[in-house]
């Protein structure tokens, strides 16, 4: 990176670590930090939208709809996080590529399925073949994306469902009497109420989920501890300019400096949202909060 | 009408043979010398440099793919990528599963790393990667195995007293020898058929592209200057 980097061997001390720090290979390890930050930034809304959804439907008095929205909790919140990972992820593949297989290519004969190997025609490969390294790797995190979400999501919903029954009945009934239909005391008067009872739940899951982050690399996905442990691991003379012994040690320990500010960060912003959600709540806080601007 | 779809038909056809042309190649790039993730953060390595020739001499265009040798098979099958090319001993286990290339590197023994140049291996705790055939030895002669993702790992279980000794191919340990302490059995063990490229069963062109590819590479010799510049095994 840096002019003076061209011969490591005769560098020493700050100058050496500032050419170690900025090979190709971390590089990798900084990319890798910001693709788990955007998959948080996009995971945690989109989560939460199905959590909403999946809540919505466990409540509906259309049955079906009820059905689809407590199977949907049950299933996914009972199933192991690592099956479901390595599993569901393949088969979503599979899965797109089947349907773009049979749009695209119906006069291909040969079985999708021989043995073990599943072959589609190469029109419907996702992402095509030819395509550059990068829109794999972009498509492999959308996937991460989207199953992440489904599985936030189911507890996402559990968690809204018991907020959206801990709103007070009286709340509800009031609206009833002042004429609102259904539609808009669920939009008006639930709905808004019904965080204050949520966050607790949902500040654990998106704990959980900063935790779970590192589930990624089952995923194919490159990220922060598989480049902790490549990087970090023994370096021989022979295959780097940078030769090492084992610093696993240290390159988990900035991990977890890394991890311990991120969810202090987050219990900061929490706590405040949480002040912000209660404000003029019927809860014991929302009544604390009275009592002392009083 | 009718021929507008026909002739978007034939583009979208010719445009798949001519996308065809691209073989993405799977490795692990964390086994040296054979593959691993140079400074620059590239693969690299005794791998990287005979895939590129076969390639060339097949006349392919490659791309290279990193993926985490547990999930190496089953990424292969649901056709991810195209290839396997990350020191994978032909055996007849995996046959089944994939097939193989002719072998590019000859069978050699595997050795054992430990800090004990006296050490009995047999009652000994012997550390390797998971599903290599240096696991699967280890299991059949009932010996306490303990298996780990990575073959960096493995070492470390040796250095740190987890495992008594480590089981690999030579030419990695070669690498670590003589680091920490760290010590070369005299016992070898003489299994795994020799390392080829792992090719889907139903993509027999593929394969016969590169097992061409590799023939001619060890007709003219330059697969054992190859082995020769990377310490990889014994040559042909």
């Amino acid at each position: 990176m840096f002019s003076y980097c061209s011969d490591p061997s005769t560098l020493e001390g700050l100058t050496w670590l500032s050419c170690y720090l900025t090979t190709g290979k971390h590089m990798g390890l900084y990319i890798s930090v910001v693709t788990v930050l955007v998959l948080l930034a996009i995971t945690a809304p989109v989560a939460l939208l199905f959590g909403f959804a999946g809540a919505t439907a466990a409540r509906s008095r259309i049955a079906p709809l009820r059905w689809l929205g407590k199977g949907y909790t049950a299933i996914v919140r009972g199933v192991p996080d690592i099956a479901f990972f390595l599993f569901f992820v393949i088969a979503l593949d599979q899965a797109f590529e089947w349907l773009r297989h049979q749009v695209k290519c119906p006069d291909w004969d040969a079985p999708v399925r021989q043995g073990n190997d599943f072959v589609v025609c190469d029109i419907a490969k996702l992402p095509l073949s030819s395509s550059p390294q990068w829109v794999h790797e972009t498509y492999g995190f959308f996937l991460a994306v989207l199953t992440f979400s489904i599985v936030f999501g189911a507890f996402a919903s559990n968690v809204l469902f018991g907020a959206m029954r801990a709103v007070p009945q009286a709340q509800l009934e009031t609206a009833e009497a002042y004429g609102m239909t259904r539609r808009q005391t669920f939009w008006r008067i639930l709905v808004p109420q019904m965080w204050v009872y949520a966050l607790p739940g949902l500040s654990n899951l998106w704990m959980v989920l900063i935790k779970a982050t590192p589930l990624l690399f089952l995923l194919g996905i490159e990220d922060i501890v598989y480049w902790a442990r490549e990087l970090g691991g023994t370096k021989n003379p022979k295959f780097t300019d940078y030769p090492h012994g084992d610093w696993r040690m240290w390159y988990f320990l900035a991990l977890l400096v890394f991890y311990l500010t991120f969810t202090k960060v987050s219990e900061v912003v929490l706590d405040r949202l949480m002040k912000k959600l209660t404000h003029g709540q019927a809860t014991s806080g929302g009544e604390a909060q009275r009592k002392a601007a009083a | 009408m009718k021929k507008l779809i026909l002739s978007t038909a034939a583009l979208a056809l010719t445009a798949g043979f001519a996308m065809a042309d691209v073989v993405r190649m799977g490795t692990e790039g964390a086994y040296a010398p054979w593959n691993f993730v140079n400074d620059a953060g590239e693969i690299d390595g005794f791998e990287r440099e005979l895939g590129d020739e076969l390639c060339k001499r097949a006349e392919l265009k490659c791309e290279w793919v990193k993926n985490d040798w547990d999930s190496i098979i089953p990424n292969l099958v649901s056709g991810n990528y195209d290839t396997i090319i990350a020191g994978m001993s032909i055996t007849a286990e995996r046959d089944e599963v994939i097939d193989f290339t002719q072998a590019y590197t000859p069978p050699d023994p595997s050795a054992y790393l430990a800090l004990d140049a006296g050490l009995d291996v047999e009652g000994a705790v012997v550390a390797a990667q998971a599903t290599t055939i240096q696991a699967a030895f280890v299991a059949e002669k009932g010996w306490t195995l303990i298996e780990f993702a990575t073959p960096e790992e493995t070492v470390a279980a040796v250095k740190n007293g987890e495992a008594d000794a480590v089981l690999a191919d030579k030419s990695f340990l070669d690498t670590m020898a003589g680091q920490d302490g760290l010590v070369m059995l005299e016992r070898k063990e003489a299994i795994g058929g020799g390392v080829g490229m792992g090719i889907r069963e139903s993509d027999g062109d593929l394969r016969a592209k590169f097992d061409a590819a590799i023939q001619s590479m060890k007709d003219d010799g330059t697969l054992n200057t190859l082995i020769a510049k990377w310490e990889v095994s014994s040559q042909w």
